[in-house]
């Protein structure tokens, strides 16, 4: 039989099935896809749509180039996300129907193609896993209470979100309210629309002996005695919107996710068989699944506050390492997943202090700080990795100094101890708060820096550099604020300490064609490794640190340093990017490579990257080898020995 | 010139084609629609070889409409066997095939008053005539635009002459499905936009430079 060619379609079908969702779509209807699918180019930094512009019919990906996505939030513009060859984005606002919540533009020139939302929405509701695959996705990047961070695009493939699906939601079942108001068939509207308000619900379940037989929402009152269509007098059965799309008591979110979505209802009733013939026991809103799906960090810390011991905080610490895990495995953006975890070991640190001072029963005699140093101060510490810690206390008088010292590294003794309990081993090199050297007054820790900075002989830098990234955790935050400020007021009158910082920091120069040479770490058991944290982080948290040092910022985080530096020296903008953008990606590598191995995720097993991976990482090399030349130049740093 | 004595026996799709061009169209590049094409010959003699398919895709406001592709293949009276492997196509493949008169019309039909936009445009244009002439009809009235000409309105590119496998690397376009009529159309539609991109980079660019030759000696 003769057939219709469609040459180019089935060149973008070729594309498309390898990402997901379209990799769970039968050919066939893939081939309709593609058949249909407009090709766009776009400039650089060209729109492709703004934020909150009404949705697009089409959802987009890309098929080369680089789309940024950003969103304007507080007068400024903040960049949500980086989407690249694959990347799926503009989805989610054209199945909830609403307004783009960022917007996307061009990062470079680039070819994206446009998917009709139309052929999708089919595909959706007749491929049980495609639509698993976006709920799975929406999930948990919703309404978050730590960033107003959206995110539109999908990542994770099919076999992350199975093992989320066991994990990270389920963990979540849906909380609905429990012995939801109800009224009977022949209630007035009026009587119905009283109860409501007395109990400040936005709907009421109509059922005759428990049985569900209808609802009425605001939005019937609105759209059905508003609009004089019934009067109020009129029984409810008349407006009740039925039957009910009914669910078992064991829903989980995800499900009740799918069912909301399908149905395109706002107000799912929990029976106790999950039928509609069964007696009602609760009712789930959409404003019960959003609690859900935001809270989850917060009701960590909110567990964090009540517990009584470091067992206790261990536990909790354990689910804060699986919802890493969720968040890495669905590519949540890495920022947003470091504010998070560095939430929670913050808040650990706070109950293991607020538990020690209960032990010791005695109140902190002087005003003090507990601070963070290295990559906790930096709050880059997604894996269970040493401690790295500090205390600065109010100056006193000689006199009282032997005792105030001795409170707290007593204090600090406990603190480490629940601190390793919970699984934040000791730092092997001592840095802590718990060692005489770093449990200082004020006095004594402006005076250590001094001698630092003044004198900067590598041996001292390369024991000093972790302090330069300090943070307060914890107590007096005046007391952290002088100290840093002073800190940087050294740096400012001694500038040639900033050359001294440049050649240390430079003695780790990119692994540039590494991977054509396939070139690894020569010996040892990581033989066939790549220590990603020497040769790539580290290279990229020391040039952030440097150029915040010389700018005098008060800022810790190396993608905050960076995302400063972008406005401080908007000339280097691009450069910064780079280096901030390479430094998200080496990040999120090592998470995940420390997850999947159950260790500090400092090596990367080579062989075990896919093609894609190994373009991505050797793409972070550039960044650095260009950052490292700016050192260079800036601080003069071949001046010096 | 006129060949207003046959107008009338011309056919209706030929009618149809002339009335397309009496819109009055807008002049903004934004607003045209292109058609990028490619015709697959069995041989460089415009008078002697034909066309053994045509490929081509719309381009409008810097956007490939997959839906409106054109993908047509010719039925062969004289094959020649030589041409076979760089193109692929069989004379009995199980492919759909049509006449050249119906090929023609539906193509006729397809390109209606667009630009044609064709890497050396001449060439496919001229095929195309021929065989419209083979029909006793006059030739295409479309607007055309040769990427390789287009090509050399970059800076520093004004002597330079290169073909699609040379274009594509330099713009980073991955060359699939080369040699069929659809795959270098779909090339083609890209080099135009990653071309027109990078002069706007350079310049200003209007609807009408798109059709100027950067200069005399360009075209010598």
């Amino acid at each position: 039989m003769a057939s219709m060619k469609n040459t180019i379609a089935e060149r973008i079908l070729d594309f498309l099935k390898n990402y997901p969702p379209f990799n769970l779509i039968p050919k066939e209807t893939l081939l309709e896809v593609a058949k249909n699918v407009e090709i766009n180019y776009f400039e650089k930094d060209q729109i492709i749509f703004s934020q909150n512009d009404t949705p697009h019919e089409h959802l987009y990906m890309v098929y080369e180039g680089v789309i940024r996505l950003y969103r304007f939030a507080e007068g400024k513009k903040h960049i949500v996300d980086i989407c690249d060859e694959g990347d799926l984005f503009g989805l989610r606002p054209l199945i909830m129907k609403e307004n783009y919540l960022m917007g996307a533009s061009a990062n470079e020139e680039s070819i994206v193609y446009g998917i009709p939302i139309n052929l999708f929405n089919d595909i959706i509701l007749n491929i049980p896993k495609v639509s698993q695959f976006l709920i799975a996705s929406f999930a948990t990047n919703t309404r978050d209470p730590f960033s107003e961070k959206h995110k539109g695009k999908l990542f994770a493939n099919i076999k992350a979100i199975k093992k989320v699906e066991n994990t990270f939601i389920e963990t979540q079942s849906a909380k609905y309210t429990k012995n939801p108001i109800t009224c009977n068939p022949k209630t007035t509207i009026q009587e119905a629309a009283i109860r409501m308000t007395t109990n400040v619900i936005n709907s009421i379940v109509i059922a005759v002996d428990k049985i569900p037989l209808g609802i009425i929402t605001d939005k019937d009152i609105r759209t059905k005695i508003g609009t004089g269509i019934f009067k109020i007098t009129d029984p409810v059965e008349l407006i009740m919107v039925s039957p009910v799309i009914t669910f078992p008591e064991n829903i989980t979110v995800a499900e009740a996710q799918i069912a909301r979505l399908k149905h395109k209802v706002s107000h799912l009733c929990i029976t106790k068989d999950g039928t509609n013939n069964s007696e009602l026991v609760g009712i789930l809103t959409e404003h019960d699944l959003n609690l859900i799906q935001g809270n989850n960090p917060l009701l960590l810390i909110k567990e964090i506050k009540c517990a009584k011991d470091a067992e206790t905080l261990k536990y909790i610490r354990s689910k804060a390492a699986e919802l890493t895990k969720g968040y890495i495995e669905q590519e949540i953006p890495i920022y947003f997943v470091t504010k998070v975890i560095s939430e929670i070991n913050t808040a650990i640190t706070k109950a293991a202090i607020e538990l020690s001072i209960k032990e010791i029963g005695k109140k902190p005699p002087v005003e003090y700080s507990w601070l963070a140093v290295g990559s906790q101060g930096r709050k880059e510490q997604l894996l269970m990795t040493d401690q790295d810690n500090a205390l600065v206390f109010e100056n006193v008088e000689d006199s009282e100094y032997d005792g105030v010292k001795a409170y707290f590294l007593k204090l600090a003794t406990k603190v480490t101890e629940k601190l390793n309990i919970v699984g934040f081993e000791y730092c092997p090199a001592n840095i802590m708060a718990s060692n005489p050297k770093w449990c200082l007054s004020k006095r004594e820790w402006k005076h250590q820096f001094k001698e630092w900075i003044k004198d900067p002989i590598p041996e001292k830098i390369l024991l000093s550099i972790i302090f330069y990234d300090f943070e307060l955790i914890y107590g007096n935050k005046e007391l952290y604020n002088q100290v840093a400020k002073s800190v940087l007021k050294l740096i400012k009158k001694n500038q040639i300490f900033l050359s001294f910082l440049g050649k240390v920091t430079l003695d780790n120069p990119p692994p540039l064609g590494f991977f054509k040479q396939f070139l690894v770490e020569q010996d040892g058991e990581n033989k066939d490794n790549f220590d990603i944290k020497s040769r790539a982080i580290r290279p990229l948290v020391d040039a952030a640190r440097i150029f915040s040092l010389y700018h005098g910022l008060q800022i810790n985080n190396t993608i905050a340093r960076y995302k400063k530096m972008m406005e401080v020296e908007p000339q280097n903008k691009d450069l910064f990017e780079s280096c901030s953008n390479a430094f998200k990606i080496l990040l999120t590598f090592r998470t995940s490579q420390g997850l999947a191995n159950n260790d500090s995720g400092k090596f990367v097993d080579i062989n075990s990257l896919s093609k894609a991976d190994r373009l991505k990482l050797k793409s972070c090399f550039n960044p650095i080898k260009n950052v490292q030349e700016a050192i260079k130049i800036r601080f003069k740093t071949t001046q010096i020995g | 010139m006129f060949n207003w004595f046959k107008k009338n026996t011309h056919p209706e799709f030929w009618k149809e084609y002339l009335k397309t061009f009496k819109t009055k169209e807008s002049k903004k590049i934004e607003e045209t629609r292109f058609i990028v094409f490619d015709t697959e010959t069995n041989g460089l003699d415009i008078v002697k070889d034909r066309i053994l398919s045509i490929g081509a895709i719309t381009v409008l406001n810097n956007t490939l409409d997959v839906a409106d592709n054109f993908e047509l293949y010719l039925k062969q009276n004289e094959f020649n066997a030589e041409t076979v492997e760089i193109h692929g196509i069989l004379k009995d493949g199980n492919l759909l095939k049509y006449t050249e008169i119906e090929a023609l019309e539906k193509f006729i039909n397809y390109v209606g008053n667009s630009i044609l936009v064709a890497h050396h445009a001449a060439f496919d244009i001229e095929m195309v005539n021929a065989a419209l002439k083979r029909m006793n009809l006059p030739k295409l009235k479309n607007k055309s635009i040769d990427t390789g000409i287009l090509y050399k309105k970059l800076k520093g590119k004004k002597n330079k002459h290169f073909n699609l496998d040379v274009l594509c690397k330099e713009f980073n376009i991955p060359k699939h499905d080369r040699h069929t009529a659809s795959g270098d159309a779909y090339i083609t539609a890209l080099l135009f936009l990653k071309i027109i991109s990078k002069l706007k980079q350079e310049r200003k660019v209007n609807y009408s430079d798109l059709f100027r030759t950067s200069n005399k000696e360009g075209l010598i």
